[in-house]
């Protein structure tokens, strides 16, 4: 029987469950897992009226947005984790290059480009489905082996990458 | 003239700072808003369970910290400055310094430096003891109207 955490959508599915089990922000600002990787991870914000810094305007406040890359940033070093250990975020640059369209999902990727024993270092562009034109660039990094037990999100690395890349 | 300058205006009258947060949606779910009772303007993110990152530890998620220290920036701006526009946020950087728990998070804003079209601004967030911060932020802000919404 095929372990059925080597079909893409289920295993997607599954992280789904973790994430938004484990995370309630994450839950409440309705954030989608798009993509999980190794390295790299993808999730998607839909537009809601609740989440709207300037009402004139309709533009997503840029809380939001923090979550969302933050969160993201955070999948991208979980993936990479082959021995699942609790990470936290030790800082995050955010650059607010263009309004977000009103209506408009955001989609966010991040690639967790370095990680060393004690920090992840990771990136990220917030953008309408066109990486050439982003809304938001991140910067952000992580320390490993922080304090309290592994969360369910954090073990994806350990857990299920593994069989993301079987040939 | 934006909802929130014209409440800035009738706050300015009453006093009562908490109104600004009124005007801007995403303030309002979060239950995050500006006081002045000790005659100095802080802002307090309400503890509520949406705002958990973490439900281990438990902890408040991380984004929510940069989101309130970001509003933080903004309330000290419509009322500390003589801003005529909305601020419009360039660029923040955040640092993580404890992990924050389950009840409200205050945070005071300072500027760092005022210029003509760009102000920078340095803000701080704690718990039950300010001298034990959970998280502080840089952050840069237009505060001129003269360039399009378009190019910030």
């Amino acid at each position: 029987m095929a372990n059925p955490l080597a079909d893409r959508e289920q295993r997607l599915a599954l992280f789904q469950m973790w994430f938004s089990d484990t995370i309630p922000h994450s839950k409440a600002l309705g954030i989608k897992i798009v993509d999980a990787r190794r390295g790299f991870a993808s999730m998607r914000l839909d537009w809601r009226e609740e989440l709207v810094g300037n009402p004139e305007t309709g533009v997503l406040a840029g809380g939001p947005l923090t979550a969302l890359l933050d969160g993201c940033c955070g999948m991208s070093v979980a993936t990479l984790l082959k021995e699942p250990k609790p990470f936290a975020t030790l800082d995050l640059r955010i650059d607010y290059v263009k309004p977000a369209t009103p209506g408009r999902a955001v989609i966010a990727e991040a690639e967790c480009y370095r990680i060393t024993h004690s920090v992840a270092f990771t990136r990220a562009f917030a953008h309408h489905g066109d990486a050439k034109d982003p809304i938001a660039a991140a910067a952000g990094t992580f320390m490993l082996g922080t304090k309290g037990e592994v969360t369910r999100p954090q073990s994806i690395g350990g857990e299920a990458m593994g069989l993301a890349i079987k040939p | 003239m934006s909802t929130l300058l014209e409440r800035l205006a009738e706050v300015r009258k009453s006093g009562d700072v908490a109104r600004l947060a009124e005007a801007i949606p995403y303030a309002r779910w979060m239950r995050i808003a500006p006081e002045n009772g000790t005659g100095e303007l802080l802002t307090r993110m309400r503890y509520h369970d949406d705002l958990i990152g973490n439900t281990f530890l438990p902890a408040i998620h991380g984004g929510t910290l940069g989101a309130m220290l970001e509003m933080a920036a903004i309330f000290h701006l419509l009322w500390e400055t003589e801003t005529e526009t909305v601020p419009k946020i360039v660029n923040i950087t955040v640092d993580y310094l404890r992990s924050a728990r389950p009840v409200d998070v205050i945070a005071s804003a300072k500027v760092t430096k005022q210029g003509r079209r760009m102000v920078n601004v340095f803000a701080e967030a704690w718990q039950d003891d300010r001298s034990k911060p959970v998280a502080t932020a840089n952050a840069h802000f237009l505060v001129t109207s003269a360039d399009e919404p378009s190019a910030l």
